[in-house]
């Protein structure tokens, strides 16, 4: 037993690194693609269709800062949990803690919008179908058990699944972009749908909370970093890669959508890409939408339910949360416990709270990311400054960007506090009595020297 | 009972299962693996010599 004990000690079991930029990619773009397909069209409902526009724009830029921001430093700090992994490297504990919850909550709450979702399109077939009484709970949990499932058994099988789905439901964007000739005018009629600002400039500004729509997630690639083949190449390409599809996917989405419903429908709609097929009367172009839809919201659930577990594995890792959620499946070597434990998490916010304040809630710990990562760059550039250790990509025009991602983001919590004051106070209490936990409670169990695992040299000014 | 309520109840079965197939097979991992042999992944590490489908300690 004491032999067997010892030669355990000396055996390790790691995540498998099996994935390429491909899957990162899919990982990106999965999780957002969905909110084309439905979400960001109530940016329309708040200030009209050219402040959703501009929203667009606006949240593209942020998006961008946010992608290239991110690729530097995990292309240099390749750990599972990503910018949880990269707060505790560079700025501390606390933030790393706080940062690997805003992830956690940001993805799980992700993940319960898109069964929710899912659950309500089958719902919505079954009422069509002449099921009057048909419910819509059964296929909310067996899409998360499914996911659940599927990431349990292996996480190249999973993205390999996502790779597949998020690219049909792209496909189909871009063949609806190209089946409504938009050269033509046939039928698109921006000329006559689109309206000045019906809410002036407090429209857009309001309209920039559901601008985030477009693009809300793409940050999660990072997750993937102790599961890829190549992390230097593989994330920073997955992650541009994946942020200029979803500007290309944004940009047509916005074009065909308002060029064939006047806003004040389109604001309203629950499937606005589907109801442009619909409007096509093709029922080629509607089957292929509604496709595209499911798959979309599936991709999304599937990617989410990957980040959240990794986020909460490596906290367990770390011993920032009990130490079991840090065990790798020998077999599938996925984080097994980390996954099993998130289902009724997903389960009970899926369940019972309602789609609005589920989503609110990950857009605003989202949000609470972003805002990290301007600081964290700016302290990771003036600690480990250029030449100092090596990247494998460096972004440019340093510290514009990270400036430019901190004005947006306060932007963006004025939007947000305009349409749910309430929510974003809750949740910051929420945030300062889980810091307090930590710091009072959890950090004695932290092994302080073990988890700064990094082989890089002091930083400056130490 | 019509075709969509027989959906309905293949769908929670399905969920069920696949929720027990989750429990059993993460309690039989545990009690087939020492903890700290499951525990052991270190953050950032690239392996040299992976270690894949490793024995369980009753089988050593």
């Amino acid at each position: 037993m004491g032999q067997t004990a010892a030669s355990s000690r000396q055996k390790r079991i790691s995540l498998l690194r099996v994935l390429g930029p491909g899957h990162v990619w899919a990982l990106g773009v999965g999780i957002v693609l969905v909110g084309e397909y439905m979400g960001w069209n109530f940016a329309v409902g708040k200030g009209g269709a050219i402040a959703a526009l501009i929203a667009c724009w606006f949240a593209g830029l942020l998006y961008t800062c946010v992608a290239i921001i991110d690729s530097e430093v995990t292309s240099t700090v390749a750990a599972a949990g990503g910018q949880y992994a990269q707060a505790k490297h560079i700025i501390g504990p606390l933030m790393a803690f706080n940062v690997g919850l805003f992830l956690v909550f940001a993805y799980t709450m992700l993940e319960a919008a898109n069964a929710i979702t899912l659950g309500h399109l089958v719902q919505t077939v079954g009422i069509m179908a002449g099921f009057e009484n048909s419910s819509d709970k059964p296929f909310v949990v067996l899409t998360i058990m499914t996911l659940a499932w599927l990431n349990y058994r292996g996480v190249y099988t999973t993205l390999t699944f996502s790779l597949v789905i998020t690219a049909i439901a792209f496909i189909a964007i871009c063949v609806l972009f190209f089946a409504v000739q938009p050269w033509s005018g046939t039928y698109v009629h921006h000329d006559q749908l689109l309206t000045e600002l019906p809410y002036g400039w407090l429209g857009v500004l309001a309209a920039l909370h559901f601008g985030m729509w477009f693009y809300l997630g793409i940050e999660g690639t990072t997750q993937a970093a102790e599961e890829v083949r190549s992390p230097a190449r593989a994330l920073p390409l997955g992650t541009m890669t994946g942020i200029i599809t979803l500007l290309i996917a944004a940009t047509m989405t916005w074009y065909v959508c308002s060029g064939l419903m006047p806003w004040e429908y389109l604001g309203q709609s629950v499937t606005p890409l589907f109801d442009a097929a619909r409007l096509t009367n093709s029922t080629v172009l509607m089957v292929l939408l509604f496709i595209g839809t499911i798959f979309s919201a599936l991709a999304s659930a599937n990617c989410c339910i990957n980040d959240a577990s990794r986020a909460w594995f490596s906290m367990g890792r770390d011993h920032y949360l009990p130490q079991v959620f840090g065990a790798v499946h020998p077999k599938y070597r996925t984080p097994y416990r980390s996954i099993v434990f998130l289902v009724p998490v997903a389960l009970v916010f899926a369940y019972f709270a309602p789609l609005d304040q589920v989503i609110t809630f990950s857009i605003l710990s989202g949000l609470l990311d972003y805002t990290f990562m301007a600081i964290n760059v700016i302290m990771f550039r003036k600690k480990w400054p250029l030449g100092s250790i090596k990247r494998g990509y460096v972004y440019p025009f340093h510290p514009l960007p990270a400036i430019v991602l901190l004005i947006l983001c306060a932007a963006t919590y004025v939007a947000v506090f305009l349409g749910y004051g309430t929510q974003l106070i809750a949740m910051m209490v929420f945030y300062i009595v889980a810091s307090l936990w930590f710091a009072l409670h959890r950090y004695k169990f932290v092994r302080r020297g073990e988890q700064f695992t990094m082989p890089w040299p002091k930083p400056v000014g130490y | 009972m019509n075709t969509f309520e027989l959906l309905e109840y293949a769908a929670w079965s399905l969920s069920a299962f696949l929720g027990l197939w989750m429990l059993v097979d993460m309690i039989r991992t545990d009690r087939s693996y020492e903890e700290d042999l499951l525990t052991s992944s270190k953050e950032g590490e690239i392996e040299k010599s992976p270690v894949v489908d490793p024995a369980p300690e009753r089988d050593r």
